[in-house]
């Protein structure tokens, strides 16, 4: 992509090819011999990183697709089986979710590097302009995939995305059917999304392959901002970008696989558990990580229409960067002032991404307001005038000179701006957690699962126990639709052997047919099946239960979290603590009260519990000391039977939680090794041009 | 990319029976894929939605406007926040009608928008008293 190659291969057959297609010469000049500036610092490897990320997207989503169903009645639930029957169902999928995280993050990383640097200066304004494209395509196909699996998140944001094109006049209400294809979100909507969910990768695709285009035509940016003079300013791209690329992505992926292995769910929301219900908006509207910023200047400004532009001109402002910031030196390192409000604005982005997890009230309304005020005023009023008054340092002459100067005297600045974007991204990530439910109640206690850490396992007493209370207990209202009797002689499961778990299957009667007379009939399970539900539809289990329909409770322990709050959801990152849904399951068993506290009234039919949302349960006190029988002389108590029941629920939730962490720990020591000897070749590779 | 046929025929109009909806109580029926209230009033709430000063509201229209006359203590919206599109809960707010629980609009008992971000008062769907005790929506 840098001029004509003088690359001959020197195996016949490919000389063959190289004479009708000069596809090797191409790579060669792009990827072995351009020269790449050698004062270049890690920041630099986020565009082989963002790379990797697209095509581990890619690869995942691929396959995910060969296993989805995208029709709404069936999305949820085949999102549900591929991850529990799906050979490593559960790691695609892990893999994929955390991925679109992961792969925004690294491109946040990349454009404020962009920022610093004046990356988007002359001659590189096309180069930036491809960038922001692919960042809008990115939005879209991240919005997208997140309806996919058509939980109540996923419903209600498509619902909250889709009416920010009403406010557009005249024309606005035609655009919003057209998006739906129907009267409201709806089964033509999911199908169109994943049409589109599967299009627009291979769009980011050829955008990226046009920026790297633009990028090997302009050459890249370096941290001092003045470009390559002489051939002694630059290092050949291999191995001395490609080596140090690696170790970046290596080190990169230490990152990704902590969420794949240890926090798979850290940075979702727990009420994407629950199945898409067009008559229940949840309390908080939340969306992923990503999206913050732009969501609070969205609600910030009061009036809709200014909303929307608003919204939508944070990100196209980011087109006219290059015109908006004039100023001749590029690099912010010789811009005193320019440097000190590029940190201003990353923690305004990061304070606003906080602030769109809160509810919308109060004080938050009125610092939305005035952060919003600061993004704009960012690019619309301090760039150009500190092009006007700033009196920037002396740049060096050339590259050279500034790597000589460099060496010795080293900065902490690059130190500091780690720990800020560290924060930044922890404070991010759980900002969305700190929004869920649950006001108003006490906060659960933690509780010592058996399951929880790194190297957590089941308790296989206390699963055989949970069994029997479901069984006993529970299952006369609640349903657990997902899971086999099968799955009770599967690793990491109860521990019953495959004639145990068809016994126990045989005890139930399954509907099944029609058979040759066309009848429906009776028969006994088979491991295969899975277990039967109480009632026959909602609908029914609604009017037996005094207008709440009982939960299934396949997932009751990933649908149902408390807010963690600022800052333990930063303490819960480097702990992995993940266990808020059963520690809120444990403790609702255990926290019904006979008597409601002075000034809290209940309505008929409910029942007071001290850590339901609002306290008016209509689930009447399920468990009582004695209830269930064991026969390994456990104690018969109400809080015995809390914690193997909620572990039980645990394993529902996620049979494959223990194969999860034993491949997490292996996958980690491998990536420390690799990373290890990345490093060490990286030195070597390097020890010249230092 | 517009709604197919069979999308189309499913939005055929409905018909409601309103004789189990008691006074101060609604029903949530979807029409179209949308959550339609249909709320029997109390008369104080037909008295406040009705001593408001209309010019003072943000999208002015009178609560005669909204209802059919003769059956002034059936409301029947689409439950929809014209904010952003969430369903908005009954009975609740500052105003005895509905508050949206995902940007704080709030509306009055004649679904007309009082406080919050939503530019509009919730729509009234087409719709035609059959008898006393039975509507047709649509």
């Amino acid at each position: 992509m840098s001029g004509p190659s003088d690359y001959q291969p020197s195996n016949p057959a490919l000389q063959w090819i190289e004479r009708r297609l000069p596809i090797l010469g191409l790579m060669h000049s792009s990827f072995v011999v351009y020269p790449t500036p050698r004062n270049l610092n890690y920041w630099w490897t986020f565009g082989a990183i963002l790379s990797f990320m697209l095509g581990m997207q890619i690869l995942t989503g691929v396959i995910l697709a060969m296993h989805y169903t995208p029709h709404a009645d069936l999305a949820f639930k085949s999102v549900e089986l591929l991850v529990r029957d799906v050979n490593y169902g559960w790691l695609l999928r892990n893999m994929h979710a955390c991925g679109a995280s992961m792969f925004f993050f690294a491109v946040y990383v990349h454009m404020l590097r962009g920022l610093y640097y004046g990356s988007y200066k002359e001659p590189r304004e096309v180069l930036w302009i491809l960038g922001v494209i692919i960042y809008l395509l990115m939005m879209a196909t991240g919005f997208m995939g997140y309806v996919l699996p058509w939980g109540q998140m996923s419903f209600w944001g498509a619902t909250v995305i889709t009416n920010l094109f009403s406010a557009i006049p005249y024309v606005g209400e035609s655009i919003v059917t057209l998006l739906w294809g129907g009267y409201s979100v709806g089964n033509p909507t999911l199908n169109r999304f994943f049409s589109l969910h599967y299009l627009l990768p291979f769009l980011i695709a050829g955008v990226v392959v046009l920026h790297v285009w633009a990028l090997h035509v302009a050459g890249q940016n370096n941290p001092d901002g003045v470009e390559p003079k002489t051939e002694k300013d630059t290092v050949p791209f291999t191995p001395h970008a490609t080596i140090k690329d690696g170790f970046g992505v290596a080190c990169f992926m230490l990152l990704y696989a902590w969420f794949i292995f240890y926090m798979p769910n850290y940075l979702g929301d727990a009420d994407n558990y629950i199945p898409a219900n067009p008559g229940v908006t949840p309390p908080h509207i939340v969306p992923e990580w990503y999206y913050l910023p732009f969501y609070a200047i969205l609600r910030s400004i009061p009036n809709k229409l200014a909303g929307v532009i608003g919204m939508f001109s944070a990100i196209i402002i980011l087109c006219f960067l290059p015109w908006l910031d004039a100023a001749r030196t590029k690099s912010s390192k010789y811009r005193p002032l320019a440097k000190q409000f590029f940190w201003i604005f990353v923690a305004v982005c990061i304070l606003l991404g906080y602030l769109g997890a809160q509810p919308p009230e109060g004080i938050y309304v009125i610092a939305g307001r005035v952060l919003t005020f600061c993004y704009f005023a960012y690019f619309l009023i301090v760039l150009p005038l500190l092009s006007r008054i700033e009196k920037p340092r002396p740049v060096p002459n050339s590259i050279s000179d500034a790597v000589l100067a460099k060496t010795g005297s080293r900065s902490t600045p690059m130190v500091s701006s780690a720990i800020v974007l560290a924060l930044a991204g922890a404070l991010f990530a759980g900002s969305a957690d700190s929004a869920r439910a649950n006001e108003g109640s006490d906060k659960p206690p933690g509780n010592k699962w058996s399951f929880a850490g790194p190297f957590g396992k089941y308790d296989r007493g206390a699963l055989q126990r949970g069994l029997k209370v479901y069984k006993e207990v529970c299952a006369n209202c609640h349903g657990l639709s997902y899971v086999a009797f099968r799955n009770l002689a599967e690793a990491g499961g109860p521990g019953y052997s495959v004639a145990q778990a068809a016994a126990f299957a045989s005890d139930y009667k399954v509907k099944d047919g029609p058979n040759d007379a066309g009848d429906m009939f009776e028969r006994a399970g088979r491991p295969a099946d899975y277990f039967p539900s109480p009632f026959p539809n909602e609908q029914a289990a609604r009017a037996a239960n005094g207008g709440a329909a009982p939960p299934d409770l396949s997932l009751i322990t990933k649908a149902r979290s408390y807010g963690r709050g600022f800052p333990m959801f930063i303490v819960d990152f480097f702990t992995q603590y993940q266990e808020q849904g059963p520690d809120y399951v444990s403790a609702l068993l255990q926290g019904f009260e006979d008597k409601a506290p002075e000034g809290v009234t209940i309505p008929e039919g409910s029942y007071y519990n001290k850590y339901f949302p609002g306290h008016a349960i209509k689930m009447p006190k399920p468990l009582s000391d004695g209830q269930v029988t064991y026969d390994d002389g456990s104690p018969t108590t109400i809080a015995q039977y809390s914690k193997d029941v909620t572990t039980f629920l645990m394993w529902t939730a996620e049979p494959h939680m223990e194969a999860r962490k034993r491949l997490g720990f292996q996958v980690f020591i491998f990536l420390i090794i690799f990373a290890g000897l990345m490093y060490f070749t990286k030195k070597k590779v390097w020890a010249d041009s230092h | 990319m517009n709604p197919d046929a069979s999308t189309i025929a499913a939005g055929a109009p409905i018909e409601v029976d309103l004789s189990p909806v008691a006074e101060g109580q609604d029903i949530k029926v979807f029409w179209r894929g949308k959550p339609i209230y249909i709320s029997h009033r109390t008369k104080k709430q037909i008295d406040e939605a009705r001593a408001v000063n209309v010019a003072s509201l943000p999208d002015p229209q009178s609560d005669e406007a909204r209802v059919k006359s003769g059956h002034e203590q059936w409301l029947v919206v689409i439950g929809i926040c014209t904010h952003l599109g969430c369903i908005p809960i009954a009975h609740e707010g500052n105003y005895d009608g509905f508050f949206c629980p995902c940007h704080g609009s709030q509306y009055d008992s004649s679904g007309r928008i009082r406080q919050g971000p939503a530019p509009a008062n919730l729509p009234v769907p087409p719709y035609q008293f059959v008898s006393d005790t039975k509507i047709q929506i649509g």
